[in-house]
């Protein structure tokens, strides 16, 4: 598999949802369990991707720079700061704590 | 998107055809833009980030013009960028089941966006495609959010395609920029990535039972990690959300 062939699949899969969604008659996902699945699913997803982001180099745990730039993303997201400014704070923490270690 | 904001919408639903609504269409276009312009801007960290996990300036245009769904985006980049083109298939897999929730945005959106031909009793195709294209968390929530189904249209189309030309604009310069500045390590874009991750999960935290699948999330994709190919620990992950969701486990309201 190619970089293009993951990019296309994953593309065509999310753009068929996008269309199952308005072509095909609501039933299924209006009942209150899948809905609720789907709900959670999309938090599991996003909450693992923080773990691997923030911890993960390959198979490894590291805890590095990244940590502290979450915590304080984490803050500013409390504080209700737009995402794009939480976003370049959260780059700047951890590029500033390497530039000093 | 919650139920509530669900329920609002159903219960606004009835208000269409008293007087000739302007006033809340106009207020929908405001609504709409405020939220489609701000939204568009962090597109650039998603053209910089995708450059930064190896893809080059046309495949994280690509990504933008045809997936447009920022949250299966920032992940896709986010496998390949920790497993490479081996987890692949894990990175496909993550999208894809992140873009479950426009299934559901779909339905929603559907009665509000169709306009039927009243001599055929049919709506266009290409509408339902463009609209189908435009269908993600900002569109549905500036839509439901509106009094009327009238307002609820207007809001829907100028948030969808306001955001639509602004991601797709600001992913190519976010593009140019990663490509110009190198080591993204340096310049902390690692930590940017899982910023940008609790950005788009932060919204949805209100729920107790979110906040508890969130914890338990986290906790098995960082103790899979050592044991796992790089994007697996996601994809098992994700087990716990349909756990909890087909037993409604840690269901109450949080209250702090």
């Amino acid at each position: 598999m190619t970089t293009w062939h993951i990019i296309l699949i994953a593309s065509a899969a999310t753009l068929a949802l996008k269309l199952v969604g308005h072509l095909v008659p609501a039933g299924f996902l209006e009942r209150e369990r899948p809905a609720r699945i789907a709900d959670l699913l999309t938090v599991a997803l996003l909450a693992a991707l923080i773990a691997v982001q923030t911890l993960g180099v390959g198979q490894e745990i590291v805890v590095d720079a990244r940590v502290p730039a979450l915590i304080v993303a984490a803050a500013l997201y409390a504080l209700r700061v737009p995402f794009i400014v939480v976003v370049a704070v959260a780059a700047l923490v951890a590029a500033g704590i390497r530039a000093l270690g | 998107m919650n139920e509530r904001t669900a329920a609002d919408a159903t219960a606004a639903g009835d208000g269409d055809g008293e007087g000739d609504g302007a006033e809340e269409r106009s207020t929908a276009v405001r609504d709409s833009l405020a939220v489609g312009l701000a939204t568009a801007i962090y597109g650039v960290s998603f053209g910089a980030l995708s450059v930064a996990a190896g893809l080059d300036i046309w495949q994280t245009c690509f990504l933008s013009l045809v997936m447009f769904t920022g949250g299966s985006q920032f992940a896709l980049v986010g496998v390949l960028a920790s497993g490479g083109v081996a987890a692949g298939g894990s990175a496909i897999a993550t999208a894809a089941m992140l873009g479950i929730r426009n299934v559901v945005y779909g339905m929603r959106m559907k009665p509000i966006v169709d306009d039927v031909d009243p001599t055929t009793g049919r709506g266009s195709i290409w509408r339902r495609i463009a609209a189908a294209w435009v269908t993600i968390d900002e569109s549905t929530a500036v839509a439901l959010a509106q009094p009327n189904d009238r307002a609820a249209r207007v809001g829907f189309w100028v948030t969808g395609i306001t955001i639509f030309v602004g991601w797709n604009l600001t992913t190519l310069a976010g593009a140019l920029i990663g490509d110009a500045i190198g080591d993204t390590r340096a310049w902390g874009l690692d930590a940017a990535a899982a910023a940008a991750f609790l950005g788009l999960l932060w919204p949805r935290l209100k729920r107790f039972q979110a906040g508890a699948v969130a914890v338990a999330a986290a906790v098995v994709a960082t103790l899979t990690t050592p044991v796992l190919m790089p994007g697996l620990p996601v994809l098992v992950a994700a087990v716990v959300a349909i756990v909890v969701g087909w037993f409604n486990l840690f269901d109450r309201r949080r209250t702090s």
